[in-house]
């Protein structure tokens, strides 16, 4: 439970363009992982057969220690005296920085699973990067999540190559949850002008340069799973910025609904 | 054959006498085998079944904090349902016919899960009272006379007294806070401590199990013995908490060095346990949905390996 940035590191210091940028993708970073981990955790008790109930609650639960060690280390950035909880249950929708992909319902088994694995292929090499880059809180959380996302893709992949190479149901659900999520893939990798920012400042990979890698991994999972990639998907943008789909609000008032009621207590 | 068979029965109760552990192997009666997969895969049941009163609060819970305890807590009943299938399976029993009994309705799970969770304080009262319910059940179990059994509760309580403690905690937390903070402590009070009491099982008189599990040691207190060791034990908490517990009729017996305390209604326990209770319905039917709507995952899931396999062989 121990969170990665519960340490008393002293805080390093950017030029302000660049400390304003590095928190807004800290907070995108913390609220992705939240929203996907709440999607996760709604599967608690319903999943397809016990073994992966477990699973999916193991990963929403590895997914909200990674969004703590983030928002702490936001907050502690931003220095205004937020919390955690904070930054997670008292911001807006439109503030939220998550990517439309997360926030998209959990639909079916072949949904989930697709989803996670478009968010886990990103997650884990962005992490694999971040942990070797030189803000080292932000290094100290990627090397504690990039393990965890390792096994998360492992999961994922494993699961988009038995559905598509398993029954002709399962093959129709996993192509049908390709068409209507494969379109939210590319904002993943598009960099906001944040994430520009700190890319030029040296503390975030350059997207393209984790391309090959990704391409490499979807290319082999198809493969094996005897799937055609999708072609002439027109992609959605917009969540990283704060423009979501209309799922991001009823997720909110749900995962929001204490602290909104009872404002200022202590739980 | 008659009087091999009577051998083979005093040998066995000879061992369990002895607090010799039983094995999937070792010979065993009929009897004891079947009683022991009703109340394994029953237990199993509850767990998997208890994951959904938790559950509905894991997207709402109040905190970050708070949110992991109670994913992690679900995540470990998870953990606990799978041991025990395994147990049950040591028995003979398969897990697809385990759940097919669930689903029909011919194997119980706990009733207490057949009780809304509606507020926050619910999340505390479950672990605080009913885990804490659940261990005085399930501590004894570390012993039963079943090898397999017993390892799987040992791992299971270590579990639940962490849980327990989480919820007491969380009670806690509730009753040094807000005034809003201590009346949904108490509310959620009121509507589960006679459950939780009716968690022990009818009174001696009225259970018919309970004299041959004591005789092969699968149980070793009665429920009424167990219910009276709980009352004990949380008057004080609830003391310590500054809560009222909702029984007109508890107080300290300085003769039995015990409460006295009310009548449950067992009315209402036998309704909940016939499937009357609020939520019995829902919670056999989210359990019947996740299981229809996972088939077509499972069977992908299987027809992959089938063709994996005839890979490797070709």
């Amino acid at each position: 439970m121990q969170s990665a940035s519960a340490t008393t590191q002293p805080l390093p210091t950017y030029p302000p363009e660049v400390h304003a940028a590095l928190l807004t993708y800290l907070v995108q970073l913390a609220d992705t992982s939240l929203v996907l981990g709440h999607r996760l955790s709604e599967w608690c008790g319903h999943g397809p057969v016990l073994e992966q109930d477990l699973a999916l609650a193991n990963i929403a639960l590895d997914l909200l220690g990674e969004t703590r060690s983030l928002y702490q280390y936001a907050a502690e950035l931003e220095g205004e005296g937020r919390t955690e909880d904070d930054l997670a249950f008292l911001r807006p929708a439109t503030e939220y920085r998550n990517p439309l992909l997360v926030e998209q319902p959990n639909g079916d088994f072949a949904a989930t699973i697709v989803r996670q694995f478009l968010f886990d292929n990103f997650h884990y090499h962005v992490l694999q990067q971040l942990q070797r880059y030189p803000d080292e809180r932000l290094a100290a959380i990627a090397g504690k999540s990039v393990k965890e996302a390792a096994y998360h893709l492992k999961w994922s992949s494993e699961w988009v190559i038995r559905l598509g190479d398993g029954t002709e149901e399962s093959r129709q659900r996993i192509e049908k949850a390709l068409r209507t999520l494969w379109r939210y893939a590319d904002e993943l990798t598009t960099p906001t002008p944040a994430e520009q920012t700190i890319q030029t400042a040296g503390l975030l990979p350059d997207y393209a340069s984790l391309l090959p890698a990704m391409q490499a991994h979807t290319a082999h999972v198809f493969a094996e799973a005897t799937l055609p990639l999708p072609e002439g998907v027109v992609m959605q943008q917009g969540g990283k910025l704060g423009r979501h789909s209309e799922h991001l609000g009823y997720l909110l008032a749900e995962l929001q609904y204490m602290q909104r009621t009872y404002p200022g207590m202590t739980w | 054959m008659e009087t091999l068979e009577l051998t083979q029965e005093e040998q066995f109760q000879a061992r369990i006498d002895a607090d010799e552990r039983i094995e999937p192997k070792d010979w065993m009666p009929e009897a004891y085998r079947k009683t022991l997969i009703r109340q394994i895969s029953q237990h199993a049941h509850s767990e998997l079944v208890g994951m959904l009163p938790e559950g509905n609060w894991i997207t709402r819970a109040p905190s970050l904090k708070r949110k992991a305890i109670l994913l992690a807590k679900v995540q470990d009943e998870a953990g606990h349902g799978l041991y025990l299938y395994s147990a049950a399976e040591t028995l003979g029993a398969s897990r697809d016919q385990m759940l097919a009994d669930l689903h029909s309705g011919k194997a119980k799970y706990s009733s207490i899960f057949n009780y809304p969770t509606l507020s926050w304080a619910d999340i505390g009262c479950v672990g605080w009272l009913v885990d804490g319910a659940a261990i005085l059940n399930q501590v004894p179990l570390c012993r039963t006379s079943y090898g397999p059994y017993a390892r799987a509760m040992v791992r299971v309580c270590k579990e639940e007294s962490f849980h327990q403690r989480q919820g007491f905690e969380i009670m806690q937390t509730l009753c040094e806070g807000a005034p809003e903070q201590k009346a949904m402590a108490q509310e959620a009070f009121n509507r589960w401590w006679w459950p939780t009491l009716m968690m022990f099982g009818p009174k001696d008189a009225e259970s018919p199990n309970t004299e041959r599990s004591m005789q092969w040691r699968i149980k070793r207190f009665t429920n009424d013995e167990l219910r009276q060791k709980f009352v004990d034990m949380m008057v004080p908490q609830a003391e310590f908490l500054g809560l009222t517990v909702p029984d007109k009729d508890l107080h300290w017996n300085e003769d039995k060095k015990a409460y006295d305390f009310g009548e449950v209604d067992w009315d209402e326990f036998w309704q909940v346990v016939k499937g009357n209770g609020l939520c019995n319905h829902d919670r056999l039917q989210a359990r019947v949905q996740a299981h229809e709507d996972g088939a077509w995952v499972r069977e992908a899931a299987l027809a992959h390996a089938k063709k994996r396999a005839e890979k490797a062989i070709s």
